[in-house]
């Protein structure tokens, strides 16, 4: 009996889909046996049931047929059963009298023995249809969605999310939180990109003003988010901005402050060039930064550290902008959407000591070759040795942290085209003889094959082979002075002694430091490596498993800067596409309470992690607030009577899944 | 104090025993006390477990067994080449049930348990782990001035096991020759192979090496190199006249263990810490003692 | 009310355990979905059962489980601090604290009745959690257990 009083009348469809479940089942014996469960008015096999004619077969039986349920056995319903649901009420049947059993990545995907996948495919069948039987109508809630959407990180991928949202002209506020002082994230760090040898910054600043001009983009620099509360089109965001001492309405970014500053001499590592560059208590990151304002580290500056000083300046600040007594300020947004596209941190290299980063003179990341290479950089473009001489031998070594069983097994992905990029840069500004030694060349994407081969050309020598170690153990007066490259060139086949004047270490791409705090504060997963989690590797990949929440750029992975931008305009479209619609469905999966049997007993209100269930003292019951109500279950399974209980989750439903499974 | 169990292994008693004289030495004065293994054996070296490889650890293992027999205090070993090869053996038999197996049994007729409890040092972790570096200092009366040292680790410390110290930036030999009150020099071939065993076989191989490394010491200025282990000892001392002769380079420099160093500084004399018995001894400006 | 089970057993060649695991949506159904996409194979001793949140599993459905005829029950949910619903996780694990030991006392054996935190990305954990509940039950034997 259905809770309609009707008798069921069970449609079983189960899928071949194509030779993925045909191959690992026998398919025909488990139509069969659906047919002859009870209840079951029709059981019949198809190739594909999500294509066309395989939903029209079922809306074509909902009618002709007068099926009052249905089951589609194929794959996970995380991915078809909003498509099954649809068609069926596209047929006139309620959308929530349709079951579906997971057959392919539950069953045929993970067992060896046909014989046995066989049995398990029955066993699940069955289990749904007896679910099916005792299922109810159920109406889905439809929520409004915010139309402001936050983007979480200032880099390329965030900058060009949120313009690609701003753009789109909502009416709503794109909220894009950074936690430095300026947007531009590591793409401002690079000299040029591969493999068009563009300039970095001048593709990235137009764009980082077009952030800081556009009305619909409302910048919260130097800030980070604290806390996120809510749900899929109401999050309740908290942005708590950093103190820069400096009233960012006033301030105009003239510099005067810097120049007056009581150091003379800039004496504090600057953390945008890496430490390889000072600056002074009281300054600007970089010189394109945006915004263009100052800030002071509280830990240099001396009024702030000891209270003492003579403050120019205060002085020299015409508009008046320098506040010591500014303290952190949190704000609260309100948005309908989240991404995340907090990007990445290099490799620490000195985890591989071997190389000498750090023990050793003239051994430097990548990134920070980076900084040696850029006109705005520590040595104007020109990297020399610490004694200020040009190198005459280069060494670039790829896979520094990637690759690797004792560090990070992942490729990532852009340090060969950055490797060569950098040889080629080396060499035009120092003269330099450049090696690369690398254990394979990843250069696929357009043009990087044929950037690969110009560097050939150029004359750059390319040993394969992974290096055992960069040491200063001289062994002939030629060798002594240099650092020497070992490493076992495995397509000559001996091992090779090269002297160097100077190492860069091609370094991988790591999840940020802090990616598990922010990643329990989103309620998202990890992948192994440590990067975000997308909802499926192929299908998802800016999708997450908390709806609402989307993530772009290398965060989720290591990427080049055109995979980054392409992503980020795919999470910019996903977002769009809620805010668009206005409204997002949520699952009827509610509490709802049975007063009749109700005790008044409380247990469940205490145990709502949402506080959605409130007492009624006058009744002596419960009552669900469904607009607060997530649809966990909890509640349900702490009645002592089982008065409370979950829409769609019955305890009744759930009894006959599992007397069916056995 | 740590009290603890001690294996001089056969290095210390013939060759090496300036190494167990200077070793006593110190640690006498600094209040641990070493007790020998009852009835240890030879540890294998390297030399038997590229022969047998289950014996070699069944060998090297024993001495394991009768020192969890004894009272199951750490192990201190002071030769590089049986620290590593007890440190091996009980690595080894903790990974491989097959080889645990075998010990077991091989051990187990001679009435011997082992259960894997017992923990292999060497003598230079334990002075600057266990002693510390603050107890050293108040220890040294005679800072050892102007005496420049070249730190030689050798390679047995070091690989593949990092308990000691960083397989490729070690500093604690640094660390001690400083509190010595010694200067070390910059020596970028501390941690390289002296060519160990092979310089017995394959003596060309030893001598070059042996070379590299001498070069290098006299090139830096060092008065002296420090040395962790008897075999990197023998291999540097004994071949300097042959190496001065074939390469016309001045090569001769004295090759004294860390713990003479650190005795001395302790203000100990000469003939306690078996100086006297060095093929060449360091020449030590400062004062209190000490053959010019 | 327990229904007439149907048995769809073929002949009872060699003895399976059968394992009901009743498992989140967020997190370790999630799992088990790509180590589908992996092709990551295990037992296909287990059956799952989806629900929302671990929470939700009232322990009448365990009882019910092994009064219907399972041999043994699984529990998966996500890792503590990461449960979808903020902490439904923390209430199945004390839920499962008392009813393992309620289960003891009623005869059933500890390894028959088990909790596992299965991220969503732990498609291998899960396959090792399968196949040495399979194997462990294959030890101890069917169970039968007639209920209270």
């Amino acid at each position: 009996m259905t809770a309609a009083g009707e008798a069921p009348r069970i449609g079983v469809y189960v899928c071949d889909c194509g030779f993925n479940i045909l191959g690992a089942i026998d398919v025909p014996e488990v139509v069969r046996y659906a047919g002859g469960l009870e209840g079951v008015v029709l059981a019949k096999e198809y190739k594909y049931m999500c294509s066309d004619p395989g939903q029209d077969l079922i809306k074509k039986d909902i009618r002709e047929q007068r099926l009052n349920r249905v089951v589609v056995a194929s794959c996970t319903p995380t991915l078809h059963e909003r498509t099954f649901r649809r068609v069926v009420s596209e047929a006139g049947l309620n959308p929530f009298l349709f079951n579906m059993v997971n057959v392919r990545e539950g069953v045929a995907w993970v067992t060896e023995d046909k014989a046995r996948a066989t049995e398990k495919a029955k066993a699940l069948i069955r289990a749904g249809v007896r679910r099916v039987a005792l299922q109810e109508p159920l109406e889905a809630r439809s929520e409004p969605v915010n139309p402001n959407v936050l983007v979480i990180g200032g880099g390329i991928a965030g900058m060009h999310a949120a313009l690609s949202l701003a753009n789109a002209n909502s009416g709503a506020k794109v909220h894009l939180v950074e936690r430095e002082p300026s947007i531009g994230g590591n793409m401002a760090r690079f000299d040029k990109t591969f493999p068009t040898l563009d300039c970095a910054s001048c593709i990235l600043t137009p764009k980082m003003t077009e952030v800081k001009i556009h009305p619909n983009i409302h910048l919260h620099s130097y800030a980070e988010v604290v806390s996120v509360e809510g749900y899929v089109g109401n999050f309740d965001v908290t942005i708590e901005h950093k103190p820069r001492y400096v009233n960012e309405d006033l301030c105009i970014g003239c510099l005067k402050c810097v120049e007056a500053c009581v150091y003379r001499d800039a004496r504090f590592p600057n953390a945008f060039d890496l430490g390889l560059a000072k600056r002074k208590p009281i300054y600007i990151p970089f010189p394109q930064a945006v915004p263009t304002k100052v800030l002071i580290d509280p830990m240099d500056c001396l009024y702030l550290k000891l209270g003492k000083c003579k403050k120019t300046c205060v002085d020299a600040c015409e508009k008046g902008a320098i506040d010591f007594a500014q303290a952190a300020v949190r704000a609260q947004v309100k948005v309908g959407t989240i991404i995340v596209a907090t990007g990445f941190k290099p490799f620490d290299a000195r985890r591989k000591p071997q190389y000498g980063y750090g023990t050793l003179p003239n051994v430097f990341t990548a990134l920070e070759m980076e900084r040696f290479l850029s006109p705005t950089g520590p040595t104007e473009g020109v990297p020399s040795l610490k004694d200020g001489s040009l190198p005459r031998k280069v060494g670039i070594i790829h896979c520094v942290g990637s690759r690797d069983r004792n560090t990070n097994e992942y490729c990532s992905k852009v340090c060969c085209m950055y490797s060569l990029k950098l040889a080629h840069l080396i060499r035009e500004r120092t003269g330099a003889e450049v090696y690369d030694f690398y254990i394979d060349m990843r250069t696929p994407g357009k043009g990087y094959e044929e950037f690969h081969e110009k560097l050939l050309a150029e004359g750059l020598k390319v040993i394969r082979g992974r290096v055992a170690e960069v040491t200063t153990s001289a062994l002939t007066r030629e060798e002594k002075g240099h650092l020497i490259i070992r490493v076992e060139d495995t397509l000559a086949g001996f091992v090779r002694r090269i002297p160097v004047d100077m190492v860069v270490l091609s370094v991988g791409l790591e999840p940020q430091s802090d990616t598990q705090q922010l990643r329990r504060m989103l309620n998202l997963s990890c992948g192994r490596e440590g990067f975000l989690q997308e909802l499926h590797p192929k299908l998802a990949p800016v999708s997450t498993a908390t709806d609402g929440i989307y993530i772009a750029g290398a965060c989720q992975g290591p990427k080049d800067i055109p995979e980054t931008v392409a992503q980020a305009g795919s999470a910019a479209a996903e977002a769009l596409a809620l805010v668009h619609r206005g409204t997002v469905e949520v699952q009827p999966y509610t509490a709802v309470v049975d007063e009749a049997v109700c005790s008044g007993c409380q247990v469940c209100v205490g145990m709502c992690p949402y506080d959605a269930i409130t007492y009624d003292a006058d009744k002596g019951v419960v009552h669900v607030l469904e607009v607060k109500c997530k649809g966990c279950g909890v509640c349900a399974a702490a009645c002592p009577s089982s008065a409370i209980d979950q829409k769609h989750f019955r305890n009744a439903f759930v009894l006959a899944e599992v007397a069916g499974v056995i | 104090m740590k009290d603890y169990l001690y294996f001089p292994g056969c290095s210390l008693k013939g060759a090496g025993s300036p190494y167990e004289k200077s070793l006593l030495a110190v640690f006498r004065a600094l209040g641990i006390s070493l007790t020998e293994i009852p009835d240890w054996n030879c540890c294998g070296a390297t030399a038997y477990l590229s022969v047998d490889a289950d014996m070699g650890t069944v060998l090297a293992a024993r001495n394991l067994a009768l020192a969890e027999r004894a009272d199951g205090r750490d192990i201190v070993a002071p030769c590089s080449g049986c620290f590593l090869a007890l440190s091996k053996a009980k690595a080894m038999i903790a990974e491989y049930p097959d080889l645990r197996a075998k010990v077991d049994d091989a051990l187990g007729r001679g009435g011997l348990p082992y259960e894997g409890r017992v923990a292999v040092r060497h003598p230079l972790e334990v002075l600057l782990k266990d002693v510390g570096p603050d107890r050293l200092r108040k220890s040294v009366v005679r800072p050892l001035k102007d005496f420049r040292v070249a730190p030689y680790y050798g390679c047995a410390i070091l690989r593949p096991y990092e308990t000691v110290d960083s397989a490729h930036v070690p500093t604690v030999l640094e660390e001690l020759t400083r509190i010595a009150g010694a200067t070390p020099v910059d020596y970028p071939h501390k941690a390289r192979c002296c060519g160990g065993m092979l310089t017995t076989g394959v003596q060309s191989v030893g001598l070059r090496l042996a070379e590299i490394l001498l070069d290098a010491a006299k090139s830096a200025e060092a008065d002296a190199i420090v040395t962790t282990c008897p075999l990197c000892q023998y291999n540097l001392e004994v071949y300097q006249d042959r190496l001065c002769r074939s390469t016309r380079k001045d090569l001769r420099i004295p090759v004294m263990y860390f713990t003479q160093m650190l005795g001395l500084a302790m203000g100990m004399d000469e003939r306690t810490l078996a100086i006297d018995q060095l093929f060449r001894v360091p020449v030590l400006a400062c004062p209190a003692g000490g053959r010019a | 009310m327990a229904l007439a089970v149907e048995k769809s057993e073929a002949s009872t060649a060699s003895w399976e355990p059968r394992i009901v695991a009743f498992f989140c949506n967020w997190c370790t159904y999630a799992a088990a979905d790509l180590a589908g996409i992996s092709r990551v194979k295990y037992s296909p001793n287990m059956r799952m059962v989806r629900v929302m949140c671990s929470g939700r599993i009232d322990p009448s459905f365990v009882l019910e489980a092994f009064r219907s005829g399972a041999d043994g029950v699984l529990i998966g949910g996500c890792n503590p601090g990461d449960c979808h619903y903020k902490e439904g996780n923390y209430k199945t694990m004390r839920r499962a604290m008392l009813l393992s030991q309620m289960l003891q006392d009623l005869g059933i054996e500890k390894e028959r009745f088990r909790l596992e935190w299965i991220c969503a990305s732990c498609a291998r954990e899960l396959q090792t959690t399968v196949n040495k509940m399979a194997d462990d039950l294959r030890r101890l034997g069917p169970l039968d257990w007639k209920g209270v």
